[in-house]
């Protein structure tokens, strides 16, 4: 779960980390109203989970309390890269002497976390790391002892950090280090973290990342979660436990695990049938969960639904089942192709079969293998172009 | 000959109150797997399908000499589960158990460096070693004993490959499931090494997919030290950057991670590339 920036500088202050003064605003007089306390030059920033907003008209300078009214009033109701502006950050501007990079990020392949630093701020660190490594600096911490002063210091001087300001930048980098521990967070970046002309320091954008699968642990975090920046079949997936990614092309995919769900829209990519989107059941799914999962399938104004199942701990009955259950609900208009194996095969082919004979029931072309499969989605793409043509 | 698993497996269950832990039990006692113990605190002293529950671990090892653990526990109880068979001294620990939190699976890891401990998973599909031992979730007769080796992030994916290998007549060594988290307790590399030497793998189907640096690691053992052919295969070509494709670990993140950038470190190292699911027998059967 990704946090919003004025979440995460909330929480970063709570940690000692220095931030602008400011607060964040649901509509154009609450702006007014926090420009007009700060009262003196202030930045606007929308609020949007995802990069780009710059360039997208999301982040812009006012004078006064009146212009930043004026810009809220654009700010609000835009949207960037599809993510609706429903909040607007209002910071009070900060004078930058310079600007660096500060993060603490989870290395897989080590499963250890990293300090990472560099004297390049205000960008993404993924793309500075690519195109300049040498400009990138980075130190693992053991876990099992933390992050240490010496190991900050270092970093401080690998990137050329001037002496006399290490002492203010070892408490940033231990701060970072608590939240990311305390918040079980993935990633957590101040960027740009940058020094001020008086030589103090000051987070002026932070991104935090925390692992969903922790967020048992802490409720506070769990009410952070802000849905508008989901899509609707997203949010409908996620109360089902069901994985929901949009691709864009026409095919519905759903598959019962990931590896297999990844592995049929490739397929169906390589023989140039765009999918749709992208649903994973996951294993051992119940009959109600696939015919979720169908209803998901069908998003995106799909003509034909591909389902890849293989069961192991699900027989294939309950997924015949599933997959009838779901298709009852939907308007008609699309086809399914199903390649379905595993314990009780037989059995959940044939009532696919039976089921395909029945009006309420869409056409169901059975596959045996992934040739056929890909034979039968190109040929039903065919028919549903030769008809959009013909009407 | 096989890895990590054989006749020799005498497993606990950790779990097997759980939904899961209970079908698990019942299909691998089933599969004439040796599954001596389960441990439920709270439980212990009564029976599960004929198997003897025990309080801890400990005791469990006491009474019956288990030397490999499954755990099939709720995520929220999984490290702990890890740990203490670690402690009591379990040498082979299968978790099958997913979405268990990656700062728990960090703190695993870094303390397990220090027990003569290996651990498989978490998120694992299962480890099999065909007419042996099952440890996980699988339908026995899918598998079929032989010389390939088959290594996998996914369990859906390695079901299928093992049901197209089986159904081609080509017959499985042992079969690993390494997890499908952010971070695992093995990776593929050291697994590649445990192929090369195992005397009864003849070649290793390695099933990749986007997220994490598995596939890169793995090619330096590919060109380094393997000399059984490699059949490869990765998954997620399409999946769009900074979406997490089902497992936790599956995510292209910046510029690491990516389906093509693996294929291409896999193919330089000398592994058989296969490009689609059916290709993958045809490759095996070049030899």
């Amino acid at each position: 779960m990704r946090l919003h920036e004025y979440q995460a500088k909330k929480i970063l202050g709570r940690y000692g980390i220095p931030v602008p003064p400011g607060d964040v605003a649901s509509s154009v007089d609450e702006v007014y109203r926090i420009a007009d306390r700060i009262g003196q030059r202030v930045v606007l920033k929308a609020q949007v989970l995802t990069g780009g907003r710059g360039q997208a008209g999301g982040i812009r300078l006012a004078d006064d309390a009146d212009a930043a009214r004026r810009l809220a009033g654009q700010m609000f109701g835009m949207q960037v890269a599809g993510y609706p502006v429903e909040k607007v950050l209002v910071d009070q501007a900060i004078d930058v002497e310079q600007e660096t990079y500060l993060g603490i990020q989870l290395d897989r392949a080590s499963a250890q976390p990293l300090l990472v630093a560099s004297a390049e701020g205000g960008l993404e660190i993924a793309e500075v790391a690519h195109d300049t490594p040498e400009r990138v600096s980075s130190v693992p911490i053991e876990p099992l002892l933390g992050l240490r002063s010496y190991q900050v210091r270092a970093l401080a001087d690998e990137i050329g950090l001037p002496r006399e300001r290490h002492n203010d930048f070892v408490p940033v980098a231990l701060g970072l280090y608590r939240a990311f521990n305390d918040m079980d967070a993935t990633l957590v970046e101040a960027n740009p973290l940058v020094i001020r002309c008086d030589g103090t320091f000051c987070c002026l954008n932070s991104r935090i990342v925390i692992d969903d699968h922790a967020l048992y642990r802490h409720p506070d975090l769990i009410d952070l979660r802000d849905e508008s920046q989901d899509t609707l079949p997203e949010r409908v997936a996620r109360r089902h436990g069901i994985t929901y990614v949009r691709l864009g092309g026409h095919v519905g995919c759903l598959s019962n695990g990931a590896g297999l769900a990844m592995a049929t829209i490739d397929l169906l990519r390589a023989h140039g049938v765009r999918p749709a989107n992208f649903v994973d059941v996951g294993k051992g799914a119940t009959l109600e969960k696939v015919a979720r999962g169908i209803e998901l399938a069908r998003n995106n104004s799909t003509q034909v639904i591909v389902v890849h199942v293989f069961c192991s701990l699900t027989s294939c009955d309950t997924i015949a089942r599933g997959i009838l259950r779901g298709c009852e609900s939907l308007t008609p208009g699309f086809a399914l192709v199903v390649c379905l194996q595993g314990p009780r095969q037989e059995e959940g082919q044939a009532m696919l079969q039976q089921a395909s004979q029945e009006d309420r029931y869409p056409p169901i072309c059975l596959s045996s293998c992934l040739d056929e499969l890909v034979d039968q989605v190109q040929a039903l793409m065919r028919q549903a172009q030769a008809e959009g043509v013909g009407e | 000959m096989s890895i990590l698993v054989n006749g020799n497996t005498r497993l606990l269950v950790y779990g097997v109150e759980t939904q899961e832990g209970a079908i698990y039990t019942e299909r691998m006692l089933a599969s004439g797997t040796a599954v001596v113990a389960a441990v439920a605190a709270g439980r212990g002293g009564g029976w599960i399908e004929n198997v003897p529950v025990f309080e801890t671990v400990q005791e469990a090892i006491r009474a019956t000499d288990a030397n490999t653990a499954l755990i099939c526990v709720q995520p929220q109880g999984a490290a702990e589960a890890i740990l203490e068979a670690a402690d009591a001294g379990i040498g082979l620990i299968v978790c099958a158990t997913s979405r268990v939190p990656v700062h728990d699976m960090v703190q695993i890891r870094a303390y397990l460096q220090y027990r003569d401990v290996r651990l498989i998973g978490p998120g694992s599909p299962g480890l099999f070693t065909p007419e042996q031992c099952v440890v996980g979730a699988i339908a026995p007769h899918i598998l079929r004993p032989g010389s390939v080796g088959i290594l996998s992030r996914s369990g859906s994916l390695a079901y299928k490959v093992i049901w197209l290998l089986t159904e081609a007549g080509i017959g499985q060594s042992t079969v690993v499931g390494i997890g499908d988290g952010l971070i695992v307790g093995t990776g593929f590399a050291e697994l590649l090494a445990m192929f090369e030497d195992d005397p009864a793998t003849q070649q290793v189907v390695l099933l990749g997919e986007i997220g994490g640096q598995e596939e890169e690691q793995s090619a330096e053992v590919i060109r380094d030290r393997m000399s059984k052919p490699v059949v490869a295969y990765v998954v997620g070509h399409t999946a769009p950057p900074g979406r997490q494709m089902g497992h936790p670990g599956a995510i292209v993140e910046g510029y690491a991670g990516l389906a093509q950038v693996k294929v291409d470190a896999l193919a330089r190292a000398g592994a058989r590339v296969a490009r689609t699911l059916g290709e993958i027998p045809a490759l095996l059967e070049m030899r």
